[in-house]
């Protein structure tokens, strides 16, 4: 059981990182767009990135400090970073890059199931193999912290699925501090114990994949976790609600208070799907044929204009929708979040 | 009709420029048939000035892949202020007449240059003896080995250098076990041409070694001293050259040494203008 801190800035070419993070035995997943800064954040804490600022410790030790002018060099941190693309050694076979470190690397070959490629050249291998080889290779070095960037994203989506799934279990495994970079928020959510969300050198929010979803902090937390998010201008009406009027020229109300522009965040789930405008409390009514219809295990996510609703499979098929046909989409003003657009 | 023109143009630069190249070095060999080739192997002048060459250019070659491999592997993993400078001067040799590379070591370490006042208290005489020979060559030869070294430096991932770091490796195993393995493949290129040039080194030798014959005389200056003497001694030299060329270039694409396997070995890197 261990556990990493790290409160760093690091100037990159446009804007500074500065970030905060506190990991214990547990897998903290960065998610952001590319450029956000997310790869600087683990070159930084395997000693390959000096930040100009701040500080980092594994286990208690520290492992740079800008004011006590502690940098231990890479090669001095114990940790198990999984590169992009895994940058597997190779004129080496997988047993001689997982026993690059030192150690036997039999024990580690069997436990990831690659003991039969032992002989190979990582030129040789799938995607799903390489990935179990730069496991190995991290986890050969004894590690106190483990650094994954992008373990996912050089997989094709059919393995990928599997993959998630073993690498949550080995990660559960391990029991050690792990920071996960994607740019995924499926990948994140279901890997990651918690999700930190990295805009701009920032980070936006942190929490569980189920709490950015039900409140996310900003747009773009918003949009990478799944909700709809809609655009438009905002002003306080004299009854207390506000009155959003979309780009598309569409007037909704929000129970939220807020003036300008605004992003409008609702979530598929608060979404119903009537053939005509009910008489009920719910405010927001959007007429517009449906696009398409995907089922989503018992779900079926229908878009309706500019919006994704999520109604079950059983009130799909009493209404008999179909993709073409005009029907009314319907949300509280209390489940129409706001947000400020900078 | 102006696309059959194109390739018949073409085609006819393409046959001039190759009878151009290769009439001359067809030419040795109508003048000198293989079997006298061998038989003037066993002339004095020949097998001395083989003996000073293979001596100094082993020497002044090894010299330069021990000092050059490090230098370029600096060059090629640092950025720092003045890099660009740094391989500018080390590939000023390669625009240099070499004839202009003789008279700069002579002012350098002859009797009357730079170091000559010093060289000579340690009772050391550089000037005309085998030691100059290796200067010169070494002189010559080490910009074509260090700008090849830096370019197969430069092309070695550094992701790979950064998980061999976090791995543990220090800067001797980084070097040991990933940069020079990955590289050997252009380092062994540069090499190879680096040894080619040397061994045809001339200018510079001859001004600063002179041409004794069984102390400075080279494979090239005994051609040189040949052309009067006994023109076929020349010609069996020169076709010896032609055919270790040859070989070099053979190896270089079987051991796929260039890494693509049309275009000839003779690239540089663009670093200088980084």
């Amino acid at each position: 059981m261990g556990s990493a801190r790290l409160d760093i800035t690091v100037p990159l070419r446009t804007f500074e990182l500065a970030v905060a993070l506190e990991v214990g035995a547990e897998t903290v997943a960065l998610v952001g767009p590319s450029g956000a800064g997310k790869t600087t954040v683990l070159k930084a804490v395997a000693g390959l990135v000096r930040p100009s600022r701040g500080w980092i410790s594994a286990n208690g030790s520290t492992w740079f400090d800008s004011l006590g002018k502690v940098n231990r060099r890479p090669e001095q941190r114990a940790v198990g970073y999984v590169l992009q693309e895994y940058a597997l050694f190779p004129h080496l076979s997988v047993e001689k890059n997982v026993g690059f470190a030192g150690g036997q690397p039999r024990d580690l070959l069997e436990r990831l199931g690659i003991a039969g490629l032992a002989k190979a050249k990582p030129g040789e291998l799938s995607g799903g193999e390489r990935q179990r080889v730069a496991l190995a290779r991290a986890l050969a070095r004894k590690p106190e912290i483990l650094l994954l960037d992008e373990p996912m994203a050089a997989l094709d989506p059919h393995t990928r699925g599997r993959v998630r799934a073993e690498l949550r279990l080995l990660l559960r495994e391990v029991e050690l501090p792990a920071i996960l970079v994607t740019h995924d928020f499926v990948d994140a959510a279901a890997v990651a114990d918690r999700i930190a969300v990295l805009v701009d050198g920032r980070i936006v929010q942190t929490g569980t994949a189920e709490e950015l979803i039900a409140a996310p902090a900003g747009p773009f937390v918003a949009e990478l976790a799944g909700g709809n998010l809609l655009t438009g201008n905002a002003r306080l009406r004299v009854d207390g609600l506000t009155e959003v009027v979309l780009d598309g020229g569409l007037a909704i109300v929000s129970t939220d208070e807020a003036t300008g522009p605004v992003g409008v965040v609702v979530h598929p789930w608060e979404i119903s799907i009537s053939r005509e405008e009910a008489v009920d409390s719910a405010q927001n009514h959007v007429r517009a044929p449906i696009e398409s219809i995907v089922p989503v295990g018992n779900r079926r996510r229908v878009r309706v204009g500019p919006l994704t609703a999520e109604v079950t499979e059983a009130s799909a098929e009493r209404l008999g929708l179909k993709e073409g046909e005009v029907v009314v989409a319907t949300f509280k003003a209390t489940a129409t979040r706001l947000t400020a657009l900078s | 009709m102006s696309r059959i023109l194109f390739a018949a143009s073409t085609a006819v630069a393409a046959g001039v420029a190759f009878a151009f190249l290769l009439l001359p070095l067809v030419a040795i060999f109508l003048r000198v048939p293989l079997g006298d080739l061998f038989s003037q192997l066993g002339n004095q002048v020949f097998q001395d000035a083989l003996v000073v060459s293979l001596k100094t250019s082993l020497i002044a070659h090894v010299s330069v892949l021990l000092f050059g491999t490090p230098t370029a592997y600096l060059l090629a993993r640092k950025r720092f202020f003045g890099r660009g400078a740094l391989i500018t001067l080390i590939e000023l040799p390669l625009v240099l007449p070499p004839a202009v590379a003789g008279i700069a070591l002579l002012a350098a370490f002859g009797r009357f240059g730079l170091l000559g006042d010093e060289l000579d208290a340690l009772g050391i005489s550089i000037g005309f003896t085998q030691t100059a020979v290796v200067l010169a060559v070494a002189f010559v030869e080490s910009p074509f080995y260090v700008r090849g070294a830096i370019a197969a430096f430069e092309g070695v991932d550094p992701d790979l250098i950064a998980a061999a770091r976090t791995l543990g490796a220090g800067p001797w195993r980084v070097f040991g076990r990933v940069a020079l393995p990955l590289a050997v493949g252009g380092l062994g290129a540069a090499s190879a041409l680096a040894l080619a040039r040397g061994l045809g080194e001339f200018g510079a030798t001859i001004i600063f070694a002179g041409s004794l014959q069984g102390v400075t005389q080279t494979l090239p200056l005994a051609i040189y001293a040949q052309l009067d003497q006994d023109f076929d001694v020349a010609l069996a030299i020169s076709a010896l050259f032609v055919l270790v060329g040859a070989a070099i270039l053979v190896s270089l694409k079987v051991f796929g040494w260039a890494r693509h396997g049309s275009i000839s070995p003779f690239r540089f890197a663009p670093s200088s203008l980084r």
